[in-house]
């Protein structure tokens, strides 16, 4: 018993995509979980702890999920690599649970046999236990049992069912002081595929008797959503109801932060005397935090759709839709998963890139991925549309600003195919990845697991707010505090500051495209995080008003800009790459400096070009 | 990095009688797949021993049932298969080289 005091015994999860993996690791640690990065690549480390009924305390690690222990891809690389012992800075786990789909266990039995022979001591959590009762799927557990020579817990992780059993049987595993045997697991030949093929065959006649009930549910719902023409209608719908809802449900939450964070600058404003320090704090700190923690709520939907449609089993059906689509473009139907992620942010998206077995069609799908319209860019454009794209309906449910948020998002979407086909043609001459894809059983998504991953996404955008925005908010409040103007200025105080220098410096590069002076010094802080530029704006134009909110930042730049800028503006936004953190990144999921560069280069580039077109046009137009 | 692998079986396609390539079938198609064989290595990123390890790992084994679903609006690809007693999504290409024999109706 010893030993347990010293350190926790380690149990990693195991198991295919879908089985519920995830939601068994939330039931079984609860709140105890920390979410990290692997030493030295970026899969999504997940770890928690618990205490079994016996005191024994436990670390569970959820492992990425994979159909055999020969990786694929980066993911599956950790997933063998921790199971084997191998991984940098991790120890082999004492306790491999392998997590298995009740109604699906012809693939796992395979995984479990591959499992067997790395010789750890394993216990199988048959999970989803309902919905194999509810269709009448009887499997013989003792059989199964005696045959695997592993104890069997049936578990129903989303209602918590079965988890005590569960840490009882790899508690006891763990004190019967069963050892590891000898790990003879090599990679497998596609002779000994078939072997473990014909293995798992027999085990399910022998001791599975199929489902007098089967699900009928996926086939009818495939029968309209996989449909070629009606489910691509589904995808555009739902894609279209998703950025409209990001729009309007987001609203009220965002305007009560606003006023909230207006309301306590104030409220700091008097209670503070007058003075570099009370500026600070109620137009740097105070301002600058509200102005990041604003888009929160557009976040949070986002990423509400996508998880749903993930947990219901929809987004593999989407790379179904779009595999050709995309496929025409050189990109894989995989892509599309980390493409969707990138609206929300693209730095998810790369790392979800990681899902994409194939070296190129990963590198394909990182260098396109920022052209996908992050959520930082949100509130650039919702200030540039609020500003110049008049309010009125344009149709029944149309609105113009939406029409034209939705084109923004459509012309980063066009692009990214556009550059996606030419990265193809130059840097991989036309070679095509193998795609095979397991399309999920449907399932309701479980509220717990749901509200879960949501407040973590909560969580990674807060801290990073935190840790990069704030401190970059301060450093633009500095920049544009000092030098103070001399005693007989006239003009605004800024124009003597360092950034109102810098500003003016390089304005000149950005001319053509009908930026000013003000706008280039928004670009500076905003190349660390999209959405700063909008505060860097807002301090630009109105140093000294803790009260600035979008509505008159939007009125004041109405007036200083003409509408060409304004669009030019918007233009920039679609291609350039102001975010150091995606750029950082790449770095690491590449690890090449060469493909950073490229994707740095590219989309300065276009982003160049498409204002340029842009402010060009509309000047022409008589909008200048 | 395409090469033929020597060693790729030389078995002509006289052993399939009565078969077609899982390539060329309809929705609504049933019936077993007899051979898995990659013998084709052009355009492919992986060589034909990678891509028949893949197959097989997503249960596309000698023996395995099989039903076409449904398949993409453009060119009819990609295809949906049930297979056995799960759904697996694949592109007519990769298809190629899973050989099969329809249920007579």
């Amino acid at each position: 018993m010893s030993e347990a005091v010293l350190r926790p015994a380690r149990v990693a999860l195991v198991g295919n995509p879908n089985t519920g993996k995830t939601a068994l690791f939330n039931a079984l640690t609860g709140s105890r979980q920390k979410v990290a990065n692997y030493a030295g690549v970026t899969v999504e480390r997940k770890e928690g702890h618990l205490t079994t009924a016996a005191g024994r305390s436990l670390s569970i690690l959820d492992l990425p999920g994979t159909y055999s222990l020969r990786a694929r891809s980066p993911d599956e690389a950790v997933t063998r690599d921790a199971v084997l012992g191998k991984l940098a800075g991790e120890e082999a786990p004492d306790v491999v649970v392998a997590v298995a789909d009740a109604t699906n266990l012809r693939l796992v039995l395979r995984l479990i046999l591959e499992l067997k022979a790395v010789g750890r001591p394993m216990v199988l959590a048959l999970n989803m236990y309902d919905i194999a009762q509810r269709q009448g799927l009887r499997i013989d557990l003792e059989g199964l049992q005696r045959e695997l020579g592993c104890p069997i817990v049936t578990t129903v992780a989303t209602r918590k069912r079965g988890i005590d059993e569960l840490t009882a049987q790899v508690d006891a595993l763990i004190a019967s002081g069963v050892l590891a045997t000898d790990n003879v697991w090599h990679e497998p030949s596609a002779g000994e595929i078939r072997t473990a093929h014909r293995e798992a065959q027999r085990l399910l006649r022998a001791y599975v008797r199929p489902p007098e009930r089967p699900d009928t549910l996926t086939a009818k719902l495939d029968a309209v959503l996989l449909h070629p023409v009606a489910g691509l209608a589904v995808l555009l719908g739902l894609l279209f109801v998703m950025f409209q809802a990001v729009f309007t449900w987001a609203g009220p939450p965002a305007d009560l932060i606003e006023a909230g964070f207006a309301l306590l600058g104030g409220w700091v404003g008097q209670m503070l005397p007058d003075g570099l320090l009370k500026d600070f704090i109620a137009d740097g700190l105070i301002a600058g935090v509200g102005s990041v923690l604003v888009f929160l709520p557009q976040i949070l939907v986002l990423f509400l759709f996508i998880i749903l449609l993930e947990d219901f089993g929809y987004m593999a059906r989407a790379a179904f839709l779009m595999d050709k689509i995309m496929g025409g473009a050189g990109l894989h139907g995989r892509a599309f998963i980390p493409l969707l992620s990138s609206f929300a942010c693209a730095i998810p998206g790369i790392m979800a890139a990681r899902v994409i077995d194939q070296k190129r069609d990963r590198m394909t799908t990182i260098l396109v991925a920022p052209l996908m319209t992050c959520s930082a860019r949100i509130p650039v454009y919702t200030l540039i549309i609020g500003a110049f794209i008049p309010d009125r309906a344009v149709g029944p449910g149309l609105n113009l600003q939406g029409l034209v948020m939705f084109g923004l998002y459509a012309t980063g979407i066009l692009s990214a195919l556009v550059v996606a086909f030419v990265i193809r043609k130059i840097f991989w001459r036309g070679a095509v990845e193998p795609f095979l894809m397991e399309l999920p059983t449907y399932k309701m998504p479980s509220a717990e697991s749901v509200a879960r991953n949501l407040l973590l996404r909560a969580q990674i955008f807060i801290s990073r707010a935190g840790r990069i925005i704030l401190p970059l908010m301060v450093l633009v409040w500095v920049l544009s505090t000092f030098p103070g103007p001399p005693a007989a200025a006239t003009a605004p105080a800024i124009d003597y500051s360092f950034a109102g220098m810098i500003g003016h410096a390089i304005q000149p590069l950005f001319a053509p495209i009908g930026f000013n002076w003000q706008m280039v010094v928004a670009l500076i802080p905003g190349f660390a995080a999209r959405e700063v530029a909008v505060a860097a704006l807002g301090t630009v134009y109105a140093v000294g008003d803790a009260e600035a909110n979008a509505g008159a930042l939007g009125a004041r730049l109405a007036e200083q800009w003409s509408l060409a800028t304004g669009l030019s503006f918007l233009a920039w936004y679609i291609f350039a790459p102001q975010c150091a953190a995606t750029l950082g990144v790449v770095k690491r999921e590449t690890n090449s400096w060469a493909w950073t560069g490229v994707m740095l280069f590219y989309m300065t580039a276009l982003a160049y070009l498409a204002s340029l077109v842009t402010y060009r046009t509309a000047v022409a137009l008589g909008w200048g | 990095m395409h090469d033929m692998h020597p060693e790729a079986r030389a078995e002509t396609q006289g052993d399939h009688v009565g078969c077609i390539r899982l390539s060329t079938a309809q929705p609504g198609a049933r019936g077993e797949i007899v051979e898995v064989r990659a013998d084709h290595a052009d355009g492919h990123g992986v060589d034909v021993h990678e891509l028949e390890r893949r197959l097989l790992e997503f249960g596309f084994v000698e023996g395995a049932r099989f039903e076409l679903l449904h398949q993409g609006l453009i060119f009819a690809d990609p295809i949906a298969i049930r297979l056995d007693d799960m759904r697996v999504a694949l592109r007519r290409r990769d298809a190629e080289d899973i050989w099969v024999r329809l249920d007579v109706r």
